[in-house]
Protein backbone atom coordinates (compact mmCIF):
# COMPACT_ATOMS: atom_id res chain seq x y z
CA UNK A 1 0.00 0.00 0.00
CA UNK A 2 1.76 3.51 -1.19
CA UNK A 3 1.94 5.77 1.56
CA UNK A 4 -0.88 8.53 0.85
CA UNK A 5 -3.89 6.22 0.83
CA UNK A 6 -6.97 6.03 2.51
CA UNK A 7 -8.19 2.36 3.00
CA UNK A 8 -11.11 1.58 5.54
CA UNK A 9 -12.15 -1.95 6.18
CA UNK A 10 -14.59 -2.61 8.76
CA UNK A 11 -16.65 -5.75 9.69
CA UNK A 12 -19.01 -6.07 12.58
CA UNK A 13 -21.92 -7.65 13.11
CA UNK A 14 -24.96 -5.85 13.83
CA UNK A 15 -28.24 -6.66 15.16
CA UNK A 16 -30.25 -7.56 11.64
CA UNK A 17 -27.24 -7.55 9.26
CA UNK A 18 -23.48 -8.07 9.21
CA UNK A 19 -21.75 -4.55 8.47
CA UNK A 20 -19.12 -5.82 5.84
CA UNK A 21 -17.31 -2.69 4.11
CA UNK A 22 -13.64 -2.37 2.20
CA UNK A 23 -13.54 0.95 0.61
CA UNK A 24 -10.56 2.56 -1.15
CA UNK A 25 -11.05 6.68 -0.39
CA UNK A 26 -9.73 9.07 -2.72
CA UNK A 27 -7.35 11.89 -1.67
CA UNK A 28 -9.80 14.62 -1.33
CA UNK A 29 -13.26 15.54 -1.96
CA UNK A 30 -16.59 13.98 -0.47
CA UNK A 31 -17.45 10.71 -0.55
CA UNK A 32 -20.97 10.32 0.39
CA UNK A 33 -22.21 7.10 1.97
CA UNK A 34 -25.51 7.10 0.94
CA UNK A 35 -28.24 4.61 2.31
CA UNK A 36 -31.42 3.88 3.96
CA UNK A 37 -32.20 4.79 7.87
CA UNK A 38 -30.38 1.58 9.48
CA UNK A 39 -28.64 0.41 6.69
CA UNK A 40 -24.78 0.83 8.75
CA UNK A 41 -23.79 4.33 7.68
CA UNK A 42 -23.71 5.85 10.95
CA UNK A 43 -21.94 2.50 12.58
CA UNK A 44 -19.39 2.87 9.70
CA UNK A 45 -18.18 6.05 10.36
CA UNK A 46 -18.24 5.45 14.35
CA UNK A 47 -15.70 2.67 13.62
CA UNK A 48 -13.49 4.83 11.42
CA UNK A 49 -13.67 7.16 14.01
CA UNK A 50 -12.97 5.05 16.42
CA UNK A 51 -15.83 5.37 18.82
CA UNK A 52 -17.30 1.88 18.47
CA UNK A 53 -15.01 -1.05 18.23
CA UNK A 54 -15.27 -3.17 15.40
CA UNK A 55 -14.47 -7.01 15.31
CA UNK A 56 -11.86 -6.16 12.50
CA UNK A 57 -11.24 -3.62 10.55
CA UNK A 58 -8.28 -1.60 9.11
CA UNK A 59 -8.10 2.32 8.80
CA UNK A 60 -5.24 4.13 7.37
CA UNK A 61 -5.95 7.63 6.50
CA UNK A 62 -2.88 9.70 4.96
CA UNK A 63 -0.97 6.86 4.91
CA UNK A 64 -0.96 6.25 8.78
CA UNK A 65 -2.13 3.33 10.08
CA UNK A 66 -5.29 4.06 13.07
CA UNK A 67 -6.03 0.86 13.19
CA UNK A 68 -5.35 -2.78 12.16
CA UNK A 69 -6.58 -5.29 14.18
CA UNK A 70 -4.86 -7.82 12.73
CA UNK A 71 -1.14 -6.57 13.92
CA UNK A 72 -3.47 -5.44 16.91
CA UNK A 73 -2.80 -1.55 16.53
CA UNK A 74 -5.72 0.54 18.46
CA UNK A 75 -5.63 4.50 18.35
CA UNK A 76 -8.19 5.69 20.51
CA UNK A 77 -10.36 8.28 18.92
CA UNK A 78 -8.64 11.34 21.06
CA UNK A 79 -5.19 9.94 18.81
CA UNK A 80 -6.41 10.31 15.55
CA UNK A 81 -6.36 13.24 13.71
CA UNK A 82 -9.86 13.69 12.11
CA UNK A 83 -12.88 15.91 12.68
CA UNK A 84 -16.33 14.76 13.68
CA UNK A 85 -19.30 16.69 12.90
CA UNK A 86 -22.34 15.28 14.81
CA UNK A 87 -26.21 14.86 13.29
CA UNK A 88 -27.70 16.73 15.99
CA UNK A 89 -25.74 20.17 17.36
CA UNK A 90 -22.96 19.20 19.25
CA UNK A 91 -21.55 22.72 20.71
CA UNK A 92 -20.22 22.61 24.56
CA UNK A 93 -23.18 24.66 26.47
CA UNK A 94 -20.73 25.48 28.78
CA UNK A 95 -18.44 27.02 25.98
CA UNK A 96 -19.22 30.10 23.99
CA UNK A 97 -18.66 29.74 19.99
CA UNK A 98 -14.84 30.84 20.49
CA UNK A 99 -14.42 28.58 23.15
CA UNK A 100 -16.08 25.45 20.98
CA UNK A 101 -13.35 26.69 18.51
CA UNK A 102 -10.29 26.92 20.45
CA UNK A 103 -11.03 23.46 22.42
CA UNK A 104 -9.86 21.53 19.56
CA UNK A 105 -7.12 24.05 18.22
CA UNK A 106 -5.67 23.64 22.16
CA UNK A 107 -5.37 19.98 22.11
CA UNK A 108 -4.53 19.54 18.27
CA UNK A 109 -0.73 20.30 19.31
CA UNK A 110 1.93 21.16 16.73
CA UNK A 111 -0.55 20.27 14.24
CA UNK A 112 -2.96 23.32 14.17
CA UNK A 113 -2.15 26.78 14.87
CA UNK A 114 -4.60 30.24 15.08
CA UNK A 115 -3.49 30.90 11.56
CA UNK A 116 -5.94 28.00 10.86
CA UNK A 117 -8.26 29.09 13.06
CA UNK A 118 -8.95 32.25 11.49
CA UNK A 119 -9.01 31.02 8.33
CA UNK A 120 -11.66 28.45 9.20
CA UNK A 121 -13.64 31.17 11.04
CA UNK A 122 -13.47 33.17 7.79
CA UNK A 123 -13.98 30.38 5.03
CA UNK A 124 -17.14 29.48 7.48
CA UNK A 125 -18.31 32.77 8.16
CA UNK A 126 -18.17 33.29 11.87
CA UNK A 127 -17.06 36.40 13.03
CA UNK A 128 -19.66 37.83 14.45
CA UNK A 129 -20.52 34.63 16.38
CA UNK A 130 -17.92 34.09 18.08
CA UNK A 131 -19.37 35.53 21.53
CA UNK A 132 -22.34 33.58 21.56
CA UNK A 133 -23.28 30.55 23.14
CA UNK A 134 -24.44 27.49 21.56
CA UNK A 135 -28.30 27.96 22.71
CA UNK A 136 -28.33 31.45 21.07
CA UNK A 137 -27.44 30.40 17.61
CA UNK A 138 -29.91 28.78 14.96
CA UNK A 139 -29.58 25.24 13.66
CA UNK A 140 -27.72 26.24 11.09
CA UNK A 141 -25.31 28.40 12.49
CA UNK A 142 -24.65 25.85 15.15
CA UNK A 143 -23.92 23.04 12.86
CA UNK A 144 -21.34 25.37 10.78
CA UNK A 145 -19.55 26.36 14.28
CA UNK A 146 -19.47 22.29 14.78
CA UNK A 147 -17.85 21.99 11.75
CA UNK A 148 -15.18 24.78 11.93
CA UNK A 149 -14.51 23.38 15.02
CA UNK A 150 -13.69 20.06 13.71
CA UNK A 151 -11.49 21.54 10.93
CA UNK A 152 -9.54 24.25 13.58
CA UNK A 153 -7.74 20.91 14.73
CA UNK A 154 -6.55 20.70 10.90
CA UNK A 155 -7.61 16.37 10.23
CA UNK A 156 -6.29 14.57 7.97
CA UNK A 157 -10.30 13.26 7.62
CA UNK A 158 -13.60 14.96 7.99
CA UNK A 159 -16.49 12.98 9.10
CA UNK A 160 -19.85 14.44 9.07
CA UNK A 161 -22.85 12.04 9.85
CA UNK A 162 -25.88 13.77 8.45
CA UNK A 163 -24.98 17.41 9.11
CA UNK A 164 -28.23 18.86 7.61
CA UNK A 165 -30.72 16.16 8.75
CA UNK A 166 -31.91 18.15 11.98
CA UNK A 167 -32.47 21.10 9.68
CA UNK A 168 -35.53 22.52 7.97
CA UNK A 169 -35.22 23.28 4.17
CA UNK A 170 -34.50 26.90 4.43
CA UNK A 171 -31.46 26.56 6.87
CA UNK A 172 -30.33 23.46 4.74
CA UNK A 173 -29.93 26.18 1.78
CA UNK A 174 -28.00 28.64 3.78
CA UNK A 175 -25.40 25.83 4.80
CA UNK A 176 -25.57 23.89 1.55
CA UNK A 177 -23.09 26.25 -0.13
CA UNK A 178 -20.65 26.81 2.79
CA UNK A 179 -20.13 23.13 2.59
CA UNK A 180 -19.69 23.15 -0.73
CA UNK A 181 -16.90 26.15 -0.52
CA UNK A 182 -15.16 23.16 1.91
CA UNK A 183 -15.18 20.39 -0.54
CA UNK A 184 -13.66 22.66 -3.10
CA UNK A 185 -10.99 24.49 -0.71
CA UNK A 186 -9.70 21.88 1.49
CA UNK A 187 -7.15 18.77 0.64
CA UNK A 188 -8.75 16.24 2.91
CA UNK A 189 -10.94 13.71 2.17
CA UNK A 190 -14.29 13.40 3.85
CA UNK A 191 -17.30 10.75 4.42
CA UNK A 192 -20.42 12.35 4.33
CA UNK A 193 -23.16 10.36 5.55
CA UNK A 194 -26.96 11.03 4.31
CA UNK A 195 -29.79 9.82 3.07
CA UNK A 196 -30.51 12.61 1.21
CA UNK A 197 -30.39 12.17 -2.46
CA UNK A 198 -30.09 15.72 -3.43
CA UNK A 199 -27.45 16.64 -1.11
CA UNK A 200 -25.51 13.06 -3.01
CA UNK A 201 -26.46 15.08 -6.70
CA UNK A 202 -24.74 18.51 -4.97
CA UNK A 203 -22.72 17.41 -2.63
CA UNK A 204 -20.90 14.17 -3.72
CA UNK A 205 -17.68 13.14 -5.64
CA UNK A 206 -17.65 9.87 -5.18
CA UNK A 207 -20.44 7.55 -4.11
CA UNK A 208 -21.09 4.57 -1.90
CA UNK A 209 -24.28 2.59 -1.62
CA UNK A 210 -24.96 1.05 1.60
CA UNK A 211 -27.66 -1.86 1.98
CA UNK A 212 -27.61 -3.45 5.08
CA UNK A 213 -23.98 -3.41 6.39
CA UNK A 214 -23.19 -4.11 2.88
CA UNK A 215 -21.31 -1.74 -0.27
CA UNK A 216 -23.82 -2.30 -2.79
CA UNK A 217 -22.11 0.47 -5.34
CA UNK A 218 -19.09 2.40 -4.71
CA UNK A 219 -17.50 4.57 -7.80
CA UNK A 220 -17.65 8.20 -9.15
CA UNK A 221 -20.79 9.87 -8.53
CA UNK A 222 -22.25 10.50 -12.15
CA UNK A 223 -21.56 6.61 -12.85
CA UNK A 224 -22.96 4.86 -9.75
CA UNK A 225 -26.21 7.03 -9.93
CA UNK A 226 -26.67 5.98 -13.72
CA UNK A 227 -25.65 2.35 -12.94
CA UNK A 228 -29.02 0.41 -13.53
CA UNK A 229 -28.26 -3.24 -13.14
CA UNK A 230 -27.62 -2.80 -9.30
CA UNK A 231 -30.36 -1.14 -9.05
CA UNK A 232 -30.15 1.94 -6.16
CA UNK A 233 -33.04 3.01 -3.59
CA UNK A 234 -33.57 6.53 -5.08
CA UNK A 235 -36.95 5.94 -5.61
CA UNK A 236 -38.58 9.12 -7.65
CA UNK A 237 -35.37 10.38 -7.44
CA UNK A 238 -33.50 8.16 -9.89
CA UNK A 239 -31.01 10.70 -11.84
CA UNK A 240 -28.28 11.16 -13.63
CA UNK A 241 -25.54 14.02 -13.07
CA UNK A 242 -23.54 16.02 -15.99
CA UNK A 243 -20.87 18.38 -15.54
CA UNK A 244 -21.38 21.38 -17.92
CA UNK A 245 -20.04 24.79 -18.67
CA UNK A 246 -22.68 28.00 -19.34
CA UNK A 247 -22.04 28.81 -22.97
CA UNK A 248 -25.11 31.36 -24.14
CA UNK A 249 -27.50 33.69 -22.75
CA UNK A 250 -30.40 34.14 -24.21
CA UNK A 251 -31.85 37.46 -22.62
CA UNK A 252 -35.07 37.57 -23.97
CA UNK A 253 -35.90 34.24 -22.64
CA UNK A 254 -33.87 34.16 -19.80
CA UNK A 255 -32.57 31.05 -20.56
CA UNK A 256 -28.77 29.99 -20.44
CA UNK A 257 -27.36 26.94 -22.52
CA UNK A 258 -24.90 24.46 -20.36
CA UNK A 259 -22.68 22.47 -22.94
CA UNK A 260 -21.71 18.94 -22.24
CA UNK A 261 -19.34 16.29 -23.59
CA UNK A 262 -22.85 14.56 -25.40
CA UNK A 263 -24.70 17.82 -26.44
CA UNK A 264 -26.14 20.92 -25.14
CA UNK A 265 -29.27 21.80 -22.67
CA UNK A 266 -30.94 24.67 -21.98
CA UNK A 267 -32.17 25.45 -18.49
CA UNK A 268 -33.46 28.71 -16.34
CA UNK A 269 -30.79 31.27 -16.28
CA UNK A 270 -30.16 31.86 -12.57
CA UNK A 271 -27.39 34.80 -13.16
CA UNK A 272 -24.19 32.82 -13.37
CA UNK A 273 -21.50 33.82 -15.19
CA UNK A 274 -20.76 32.58 -18.58
CA UNK A 275 -18.11 30.15 -18.36
CA UNK A 276 -19.11 28.92 -15.17
CA UNK A 277 -19.02 25.12 -14.71
CA UNK A 278 -21.68 23.84 -13.18
CA UNK A 279 -23.80 20.59 -12.34
CA UNK A 280 -26.56 19.67 -13.81
CA UNK A 281 -29.50 16.66 -12.74
CA UNK A 282 -32.13 15.39 -15.02
CA UNK A 283 -34.04 13.02 -12.88
CA UNK A 284 -34.97 9.54 -15.18
CA UNK A 285 -38.90 10.83 -15.11
CA UNK A 286 -37.71 14.25 -16.76
CA UNK A 287 -36.68 12.23 -19.94
CA UNK A 288 -38.55 10.85 -22.65
CA UNK A 289 -37.66 8.87 -25.65
CA UNK A 290 -38.20 10.08 -29.06
CA UNK A 291 -37.71 7.68 -32.46
CA UNK A 292 -37.28 11.26 -34.21
CA UNK A 293 -36.22 14.55 -33.53
CA UNK A 294 -39.71 16.16 -32.40
CA UNK A 295 -40.82 19.48 -34.32
CA UNK A 296 -43.42 20.35 -32.26
CA UNK A 297 -43.39 19.79 -28.54
CA UNK A 298 -42.83 22.20 -25.65
CA UNK A 299 -39.81 20.38 -25.01
CA UNK A 300 -36.88 22.14 -25.93
CA UNK A 301 -33.98 19.79 -25.08
CA UNK A 302 -33.89 16.86 -27.35
CA UNK A 303 -30.17 15.48 -27.46
CA UNK A 304 -29.33 12.26 -30.37
CA UNK A 305 -27.57 9.36 -27.93
CA UNK A 306 -28.06 5.77 -28.16
CA UNK A 307 -29.54 3.48 -26.01
CA UNK A 308 -27.09 1.48 -23.88
CA UNK A 309 -29.25 -0.68 -21.57
CA UNK A 310 -33.05 -1.59 -20.74
CA UNK A 311 -33.62 -3.02 -17.09
CA UNK A 312 -36.56 -3.21 -15.54
CA UNK A 313 -37.85 -0.85 -12.59
CA UNK A 314 -39.49 -1.16 -9.22
CA UNK A 315 -43.03 -1.51 -10.76
CA UNK A 316 -43.47 -3.76 -13.77
CA UNK A 317 -45.09 -1.27 -16.36
CA UNK A 318 -41.87 0.70 -16.16
CA UNK A 319 -38.33 0.42 -17.27
CA UNK A 320 -35.58 2.01 -16.93
CA UNK A 321 -33.72 3.69 -20.27
CA UNK A 322 -29.82 3.77 -19.64
CA UNK A 323 -28.50 6.09 -22.83
CA UNK A 324 -25.17 7.56 -24.12
CA UNK A 325 -25.02 10.84 -25.49
CA UNK A 326 -20.88 11.42 -26.11
CA UNK A 327 -19.72 9.12 -23.31
CA UNK A 328 -22.08 10.97 -20.99
CA UNK A 329 -25.15 8.78 -19.43
CA UNK A 330 -28.53 9.77 -19.24
CA UNK A 331 -31.84 7.95 -17.11
CA UNK A 332 -35.29 8.05 -18.39
CA UNK A 333 -38.12 6.51 -17.00
CA UNK A 334 -40.73 5.12 -19.35
CA UNK A 335 -43.51 2.59 -19.32
CA UNK A 336 -42.74 -0.90 -20.80
CA UNK A 337 -45.08 -0.80 -23.57
CA UNK A 338 -43.30 2.80 -24.69
CA UNK A 339 -40.33 0.68 -24.49
CA UNK A 340 -41.76 -2.25 -26.73
CA UNK A 341 -43.24 0.49 -29.43
CA UNK A 342 -40.38 2.30 -30.14
CA UNK A 343 -38.46 -1.06 -30.36
CA UNK A 344 -36.08 0.10 -28.10
CA UNK A 345 -32.89 -2.29 -28.43
CA UNK A 346 -28.69 -1.98 -27.07
CA UNK A 347 -27.49 0.31 -30.02
CA UNK A 348 -30.47 2.06 -31.35
CA UNK A 349 -30.28 5.23 -31.86
CA UNK A 350 -32.72 7.77 -30.45
CA UNK A 351 -33.81 11.33 -29.19
CA UNK A 352 -33.73 12.12 -25.76
CA UNK A 353 -36.12 14.64 -24.91
CA UNK A 354 -35.43 16.53 -21.52
CA UNK A 355 -38.13 18.47 -20.01
CA UNK A 356 -36.31 19.50 -16.84
CA UNK A 357 -33.46 20.37 -16.12
CA UNK A 358 -31.96 21.25 -12.57
CA UNK A 359 -29.07 23.20 -11.87
CA UNK A 360 -27.50 21.26 -8.26
CA UNK A 361 -24.05 23.73 -7.96
CA UNK B 1 -40.40 32.53 75.36
CA UNK B 2 -38.36 35.38 76.78
CA UNK B 3 -37.31 37.48 73.79
CA UNK B 4 -34.32 38.98 75.88
CA UNK B 5 -32.83 35.25 75.88
CA UNK B 6 -29.10 35.06 74.45
CA UNK B 7 -27.41 31.83 73.27
CA UNK B 8 -24.71 30.36 75.87
CA UNK B 9 -21.41 29.30 74.69
CA UNK B 10 -22.44 26.17 74.77
CA UNK B 11 -24.48 26.58 72.16
CA UNK B 12 -22.74 28.82 69.94
CA UNK B 13 -19.94 26.09 70.40
CA UNK B 14 -22.40 23.99 68.97
CA UNK B 15 -23.47 26.07 65.99
CA UNK B 16 -19.52 26.69 64.92
CA UNK B 17 -18.97 22.85 64.88
CA UNK B 18 -22.11 22.02 63.34
CA UNK B 19 -20.90 24.37 60.38
CA UNK B 20 -17.17 23.29 60.99
CA UNK B 21 -18.70 19.40 60.44
CA UNK B 22 -20.84 19.61 57.59
CA UNK B 23 -18.46 21.91 55.32
CA UNK B 24 -15.48 19.25 55.84
CA UNK B 25 -18.19 16.43 55.24
CA UNK B 26 -19.60 18.40 52.11
CA UNK B 27 -15.68 18.57 50.89
CA UNK B 28 -14.80 15.32 51.29
CA UNK B 29 -17.93 13.47 50.28
CA UNK B 30 -17.74 15.72 46.86
CA UNK B 31 -14.36 14.13 46.12
CA UNK B 32 -15.42 10.80 46.75
CA UNK B 33 -18.77 10.95 45.38
CA UNK B 34 -17.62 12.37 42.01
CA UNK B 35 -15.48 9.52 40.86
CA UNK B 36 -18.46 6.99 42.41
CA UNK B 37 -21.38 8.93 40.64
CA UNK B 38 -19.33 8.89 37.53
CA UNK B 39 -18.88 5.16 37.33
CA UNK B 40 -22.57 4.37 38.35
CA UNK B 41 -23.60 6.82 35.32
CA UNK B 42 -20.64 4.67 32.91
CA UNK B 43 -20.70 1.36 33.98
CA UNK B 44 -22.38 -1.42 32.24
CA UNK B 45 -21.30 -3.68 34.88
CA UNK B 46 -23.28 -6.12 36.66
CA UNK B 47 -21.91 -4.64 39.90
CA UNK B 48 -23.99 -1.41 39.18
CA UNK B 49 -27.11 -2.40 40.51
CA UNK B 50 -25.08 -3.56 44.10
CA UNK B 51 -22.82 -0.35 44.49
CA UNK B 52 -26.27 1.47 43.95
CA UNK B 53 -27.92 -0.37 46.29
CA UNK B 54 -24.89 0.26 48.99
CA UNK B 55 -25.11 3.58 48.36
CA UNK B 56 -28.31 4.29 48.87
CA UNK B 57 -28.58 2.31 52.14
CA UNK B 58 -28.61 4.99 54.40
CA UNK B 59 -31.38 6.49 53.06
CA UNK B 60 -33.33 3.56 54.73
CA UNK B 61 -31.61 2.40 57.31
CA UNK B 62 -32.22 4.38 60.90
CA UNK B 63 -29.14 6.74 61.44
CA UNK B 64 -28.58 4.19 64.78
CA UNK B 65 -27.84 1.24 62.94
CA UNK B 66 -25.25 3.15 60.74
CA UNK B 67 -23.59 4.40 63.83
CA UNK B 68 -23.72 1.28 65.94
CA UNK B 69 -21.85 -0.59 62.83
CA UNK B 70 -19.48 2.42 62.85
CA UNK B 71 -18.99 2.18 66.50
CA UNK B 72 -17.85 -1.30 66.58
CA UNK B 73 -16.06 -1.63 64.03
CA UNK B 74 -13.85 1.48 64.80
CA UNK B 75 -13.79 1.26 68.30
CA UNK B 76 -10.88 -0.76 70.25
CA UNK B 77 -12.11 -4.38 69.16
CA UNK B 78 -13.02 -3.67 65.67
CA UNK B 79 -11.38 -4.60 63.12
CA UNK B 80 -10.64 -1.08 61.61
CA UNK B 81 -10.57 0.09 64.88
CA UNK B 82 -7.41 -2.67 65.96
CA UNK B 83 -5.86 -1.64 62.56
CA UNK B 84 -5.86 2.23 63.44
CA UNK B 85 -4.31 1.43 66.58
CA UNK B 86 -1.50 -0.85 64.97
CA UNK B 87 -0.66 2.24 62.63
CA UNK B 88 -0.68 4.66 65.68
CA UNK B 89 -3.40 6.70 64.67
CA UNK B 90 -5.67 6.15 67.31
CA UNK B 91 -9.55 5.99 67.83
CA UNK B 92 -11.82 7.77 65.89
CA UNK B 93 -15.40 7.42 68.01
CA UNK B 94 -16.03 9.79 70.44
CA UNK B 95 -13.30 12.19 68.30
CA UNK B 96 -14.35 15.04 65.20
CA UNK B 97 -12.87 12.55 62.72
CA UNK B 98 -15.24 10.36 64.06
CA UNK B 99 -18.05 12.58 62.77
CA UNK B 100 -16.71 13.44 59.52
CA UNK B 101 -16.49 9.75 59.00
CA UNK B 102 -20.01 8.64 60.07
CA UNK B 103 -21.60 12.06 58.22
CA UNK B 104 -19.99 11.04 55.33
CA UNK B 105 -21.48 7.31 55.45
CA UNK B 106 -24.71 8.99 56.34
CA UNK B 107 -25.02 11.84 53.74
CA UNK B 108 -23.43 10.14 50.63
CA UNK B 109 -26.79 8.85 48.87
CA UNK B 110 -27.33 12.98 48.37
CA UNK B 111 -23.62 13.40 47.54
CA UNK B 112 -23.81 10.59 44.61
CA UNK B 113 -27.50 10.97 43.59
CA UNK B 114 -27.56 14.53 42.05
CA UNK B 115 -24.51 14.01 40.80
CA UNK B 116 -25.15 10.41 39.13
CA UNK B 117 -28.09 11.56 37.45
CA UNK B 118 -26.24 15.38 36.73
CA UNK B 119 -23.61 12.68 34.22
CA UNK B 120 -26.17 10.24 33.12
CA UNK B 121 -27.90 13.89 31.73
CA UNK B 122 -24.69 14.86 29.68
CA UNK B 123 -24.14 11.97 28.45
CA UNK B 124 -22.06 9.87 26.25
CA UNK B 125 -22.23 12.33 23.40
CA UNK B 126 -20.11 14.91 24.77
CA UNK B 127 -17.40 12.73 25.67
CA UNK B 128 -17.19 11.73 22.22
CA UNK B 129 -17.30 14.98 21.00
CA UNK B 130 -14.51 15.87 23.31
CA UNK B 131 -12.52 12.69 21.98
CA UNK B 132 -12.83 13.76 18.22
CA UNK B 133 -11.15 16.69 19.28
CA UNK B 134 -8.14 15.15 21.11
CA UNK B 135 -9.11 14.93 24.36
CA UNK B 136 -7.93 12.28 26.03
CA UNK B 137 -10.54 10.74 28.79
CA UNK B 138 -8.97 12.37 31.50
CA UNK B 139 -8.87 15.94 29.96
CA UNK B 140 -12.52 15.40 28.75
CA UNK B 141 -13.78 14.25 31.92
CA UNK B 142 -12.22 17.68 33.73
CA UNK B 143 -12.82 20.19 30.91
CA UNK B 144 -16.14 18.84 29.40
CA UNK B 145 -18.24 16.72 31.88
CA UNK B 146 -17.39 18.36 35.30
CA UNK B 147 -18.28 22.35 33.69
CA UNK B 148 -21.84 20.47 32.17
CA UNK B 149 -22.77 18.57 35.43
CA UNK B 150 -22.38 22.11 37.68
CA UNK B 151 -25.63 22.15 38.65
CA UNK B 152 -25.57 18.29 40.11
CA UNK B 153 -22.02 20.04 42.03
CA UNK B 154 -24.49 22.55 43.32
CA UNK B 155 -27.71 20.37 44.17
CA UNK B 156 -25.04 17.87 46.12
CA UNK B 157 -23.14 19.90 47.40
CA UNK B 158 -26.45 22.01 49.22
CA UNK B 159 -27.83 18.38 50.21
CA UNK B 160 -24.63 16.97 51.41
CA UNK B 161 -24.17 20.15 53.90
CA UNK B 162 -27.65 20.49 55.55
CA UNK B 163 -28.15 16.54 55.71
CA UNK B 164 -25.54 16.56 57.93
CA UNK B 165 -26.57 19.87 60.12
CA UNK B 166 -29.86 17.92 60.01
CA UNK B 167 -28.06 14.35 61.47
CA UNK B 168 -28.51 13.05 64.76
CA UNK B 169 -28.33 9.21 65.48
CA UNK B 170 -25.13 8.37 63.99
CA UNK B 171 -23.75 11.97 65.65
CA UNK B 172 -25.48 10.13 68.81
CA UNK B 173 -23.95 7.12 68.26
CA UNK B 174 -20.49 7.57 67.27
CA UNK B 175 -19.62 11.14 68.98
CA UNK B 176 -21.41 11.34 72.59
CA UNK B 177 -22.17 14.46 72.72
CA UNK B 178 -18.75 16.30 74.21
CA UNK B 179 -18.50 19.90 73.71
CA UNK B 180 -16.58 21.51 71.40
CA UNK B 181 -15.27 18.06 69.88
CA UNK B 182 -18.76 15.65 68.99
CA UNK B 183 -21.82 18.31 70.63
CA UNK B 184 -23.49 19.48 67.34
CA UNK B 185 -26.73 21.31 67.21
CA UNK B 186 -29.12 18.43 66.95
CA UNK B 187 -27.58 16.73 69.92
CA UNK B 188 -27.50 20.11 71.87
CA UNK B 189 -31.07 20.35 71.67
CA UNK B 190 -31.65 16.71 72.83
CA UNK B 191 -29.47 17.79 75.63
CA UNK B 192 -31.59 21.14 76.51
CA UNK B 193 -34.93 19.06 76.50
CA UNK B 194 -32.89 16.09 78.97
CA UNK B 195 -31.97 19.07 81.31
CA UNK B 196 -35.76 20.65 80.88
CA UNK B 197 -34.22 23.75 79.32
CA UNK B 198 -36.83 24.55 76.63
CA UNK B 199 -36.18 28.22 76.39
CA UNK B 200 -32.35 26.98 74.82
CA UNK B 201 -34.22 24.36 72.80
CA UNK B 202 -36.68 26.63 71.40
CA UNK B 203 -33.98 28.90 69.92
CA UNK B 204 -31.69 25.97 68.40
CA UNK B 205 -34.81 24.25 67.08
CA UNK B 206 -36.20 27.57 65.60
CA UNK B 207 -32.89 28.62 64.02
CA UNK B 208 -32.67 24.96 62.86
CA UNK B 209 -36.37 25.19 60.68
CA UNK B 210 -35.24 28.97 59.63
CA UNK B 211 -31.96 27.07 58.36
CA UNK B 212 -33.38 24.46 56.53
CA UNK B 213 -35.99 25.74 55.34
CA UNK B 214 -33.58 28.45 53.55
CA UNK B 215 -32.04 25.64 52.23
CA UNK B 216 -34.46 24.03 50.41
CA UNK B 217 -36.07 27.16 48.95
CA UNK B 218 -32.77 28.52 47.55
CA UNK B 219 -32.36 25.32 46.13
CA UNK B 220 -35.88 25.24 44.38
CA UNK B 221 -34.65 28.79 43.25
CA UNK B 222 -31.22 27.71 41.82
CA UNK B 223 -33.30 25.07 39.88
CA UNK B 224 -36.25 26.95 38.60
CA UNK B 225 -33.38 29.46 37.11
CA UNK B 226 -31.63 26.78 35.58
CA UNK B 227 -34.76 25.16 33.83
CA UNK B 228 -35.55 29.13 32.64
CA UNK B 229 -31.97 28.68 31.01
CA UNK B 230 -32.67 25.53 29.96
CA UNK B 231 -35.25 26.87 27.87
Amino acid sequence: MSPGNNRIRCALPLASFDLQVDLALPQRGITAVFGASGSGKTTLLRCVAGLQRPHDALVQIAGQLWQDDQQEIFLPTWQRPLGYVFQEASLFDHLDVRGNLQYGLQRAGGTADRAALDAVIELLGLERLLPRRAHQLSGGERQRVAIARALATQPKLLLLDEPLASLDHARRQEILPWLERLRDELHIPMLYVTHAADEVARMADTLVVLKEGQVAAFGPVAEVLTRIDTPIVLGDDVSALLDGVLEERDERWKLVRARFAGGSLWLRDTGLALGQHVRLRILARDVSIATEPAQHSSIQNSIACTVRAVASDAHPSQVLVQLDCGGVLLLARITARAADALGLVVGKAVWAQVKSVALVQ
Amino acid sequence: MPLSFSPSAADLGAILLTCKLASVTTVVLLLLATPLAWWLAQTRSRWRAAVAAVVALPLVLPPTVLGFYLLVSLGPQGTVGQFMQSLGLGLLPFTFGGLVLGSVVYSLPFAVQPLQHAFEAVGQRPMEVAASLRASPLDAFLTVALPLARPGFVTAAILTFAHTVGEFGVVLMMGGNIPGQTQVVSTQIYAHVEALEYTQAHWLAGAMVVFSFAVLISLNLFNARRTRVVL
